[in-house]
């Protein structure tokens, strides 16, 4: 058993909490206008952080896991609206591609993917399937060539920056889930259109649409794995989202604790510091303990992928405790500010605000504990 | 062409000094080391010069003075974009020996362009950079904050009293760059990162030169005294604490 890092991933941790300071500057008017982050998410592809897990035979970084939880969570301290960017394109896009694609897919898409020349978006949620996700609409019709898609999906993280969709259509409805296929779809085929910018609660600057198919034409290549392979491709490919969800929420949580921690040494109330007060110093210690468990659960499903041992469980597991425990740091942190917290300029209200999409997307609290009730009880 | 950067591992800018119980040496226990930041800033406008020189600068080395456990600094460097380092095997004991160690370590490669920081961030003696270009016998030119190439020439402005003076030195030459030289460090990138593990990173032997400064003790700065607040309108009371107590007027 080692608790130490490598040097590498100490740099890469490094490098992460650098980018993530450029973006203190203008993350509190990119929230309130929702405007997209442009500029950072092309020096993010400078960096090669939207590519980073990706084998360096495609232009990757060929980083490790648990690198990637520790860039993601350093991001996530600053700005959740980035790092989601970047988790959707690195553990759903290409780690999807990479693992399941064939030569050709893989060559035709990865290394653009990679270097962040192109962007990723997972389209499985629709208007009425998002954590359940077997209750596809969306239709894949087997026409030889070519499938003709049909249908709707929503909540689409980088829909619009986006021009790889990972899309999830129903082939042979009779199969039900077995018959869920998934196709890379270039955004630019005729018969696909947006919705309009999803006014959200928190993670405003990253970019949510629904996105509709009408007799959309998608090459038959473009189909990854046997027919009938889509539900259990979302399905795995979630297990690798969550470490990175996770590691979102555990950086949301940190963030949040780190600028409560500060805030308590220099305020004072009643003639001294708040973290002389007693019922703060609790407060702060209660969320020094709950990061820390988030964090051994992140790190240990992370290192589980990296040595090919079996993830889902403890993913599911880092999930949903550290969505959770983002939502109660954050809340907690307003209070250590009072009003103060309350307000945007001392940024965890903002963090509040990003924690809670955490529990809801990439599968719901309760969703990970069906998963994790379901594994445990099959023994 | 080719460039070398001198680089100093330092503590973190935002490390807590402790010092230990008899004054005489720093506890470094969890201290987490760092790149000097003026000799970062160098190392990217190095780099900067490099990319920009379509070919006409070869190579960017880095080197330092330090033991063994400085080489993350070092390999740090290399992620950022260097191309080799070359590593001195002995503890950085003062500015002469610092000096000394490098122009030793570097007398038969024939560098064009040698960059220091103009400080470094532990012990802030700015030296190290006229002391290297003695050594080296070559000329050296402090307070740089820009640095162009103008064809095979490399031209620096000077940082002077009200304003800057241009100087194109005649090469090889030291660089003493300060703050300016460049918007900001360069963060590593991934792909930096995964090739540092191949880039080459030398060590050689210490020369047998000796530090000319001997160490004594620390002396922390005395603790500010406690301010006294005196109403604007009693200017009697002020007065006499200024003359009976502070005894300064």
């Amino acid at each position: 058993m080692n608790f130490e890092f490598t040097e590498e991933q100490i740099m890469i941790r490094q490098a992460a909490r650098d980018f993530a300071k450029k973006l203190e500057a203008d993350v509190i008017e990119r929230d309130t206008k929702a405007e997209f982050p442009t500029q950072h998410v092309k020096e993010l592809s400078e960096l090669g952080f939207m590519g980073m897990t990706v084998d360096p035979e495609y232009g990757g970084g060929g980083m490790d896991t648990i690198s990637y939880v520790l860039a993601i969570e350093e991001i996530s301290k600053v700005d959740s609206s980035i790092s989601v960017i970047m988790s959707v394109n690195n553990s759903l896009v290409c780690w999807g591609i990479e693992k399941f694609g064939n030569a050709a897919q893989k060559e035709k898409y990865l290394p653009d993917l990679a270097n962040g020349e192109r962007i990723g978006a997972f389209l499985l949620s629709e208007p009425e399937a998002g954590s359940d996700a077997t209750s596809q609409r969306t239709t894949a019709e087997d026409k030889g060539d070519y499938y003709l898609m049909n249908g709707t999906k929503n909540w689409i993280t980088n829909a619009n920056c986006g021009s790889v969709y990972l899309v999830i259509a129903q082939t042979h409805p009779e199969k039900k889930h077995h018959g869920i296929n998934v196709f890379i779809v270039d955004k630019d085929t005729p018969g696909i259109s947006l919705g309009p910018h999803e006014d959200k609660m928190g993670m405003r600057s990253s970019d949510t649409h629904s996105v509709m198919f009408t007799d959309v034409k998608v090459p038959a290549e473009n189909r990854i794995g046997e027919d009938g392979f889509g539900f259990k491709f979302a399905m795995k490919v979630l297990e690798v989202g969550r470490i990175g969800i996770a590691a979102q929420a555990l950086g949301i949580a940190g963030g949040a604790y780190e600028r409560a921690l500060q805030y308590s040494k220099e305020r004072k109330a009643f003639g001294k510091l708040l973290a002389d007060h007693q019922a703060l110093a609790f407060k702060l210690a209660d969320m020094y303990v709950k990061i820390e468990n988030a964090r051994n659960l992140c790190l240990k499903a992370a290192w589980l992928k990296d040595n090919d041992k079996p993830f889902g469980l403890t993913s599911a597991m880092a999930k949903q405790y550290a969505a959770d425990i983002a939502m109660e740091v954050t809340t907690e942190a307003v209070q250590i500010h009072g009003g103060y917290g309350y307000v945007k300029e001392y940024h965890v209200e903002r963090l509040m605000r990003e924690a809670k999409l955490t529990q809801i997307y990439e599968g719901t609290s309760e969703v990970q504990k069906i998963v994790i009730s379901r594994t445990i009880l099959k023994d | 062409m080719k460039i070398l950067v001198c680089v100093s591992n330092v503590p973190d800018t935002t490390t807590k000094i402790k010092l230990s119980g008899d004054m005489h040496s720093v506890d470094l226990a969890n201290v987490q080391w760092i790149i000097n930041p003026w000799d970062e800033l160098a190392l990217t406008r190095a780099l900067e010069l490099k990319e920009a020189s379509e070919g006409k600068i070869e190579k960017v080395t880095v080197m330092l003075v330090g033991a063994k456990s400085a080489e993350p600094t070092m390999r740090k460097a290399l992620a950022i974009g260097a191309d080799d380092a070359v590593r001195v095997d002995a503890e950085p004991l003062d500015a002469y020996f610092v000096a000394g160690q490098i122009a030793g370590a570097i007398k038969d490669e024939n560098y064009d362009l040698v960059f220091c920081g103009i400080e470094s961030s532990d012990y802030n003696g700015s030296a190290m950079g006229s002391m290297l270009s003695e050594f080296m016998n070559i000329p050296s030119v402090s307070s740089v904050s820009k640095v162009e190439m103008d064809d095979d020439q490399i031209v620096v402005n000077r940082e002077i009293a009200g304003g800057f003076e241009v100087v194109v030195p005649e090469l090889p030459f030291v660089a003493i760059v300060q703050k300016g030289i460049t918007k900001e460090p360069r963060i590593p990138s991934m792909r930096g990162i995964m090739m540092a593990r191949k880039k080459p990173l030398k060590v050689v032997e210490a020369s047998g030169l000796e530090a000319l400064t001997e160490f004594v003790k620390y002396e922390p700065p005395q603790p500010k005294a406690a301010c006294k607040m005196i109403d604007a309108d009693n200017v009697a009371e002020l007065v006499d604490l200024l003359h009976n107590e502070a005894k300064i007027i």
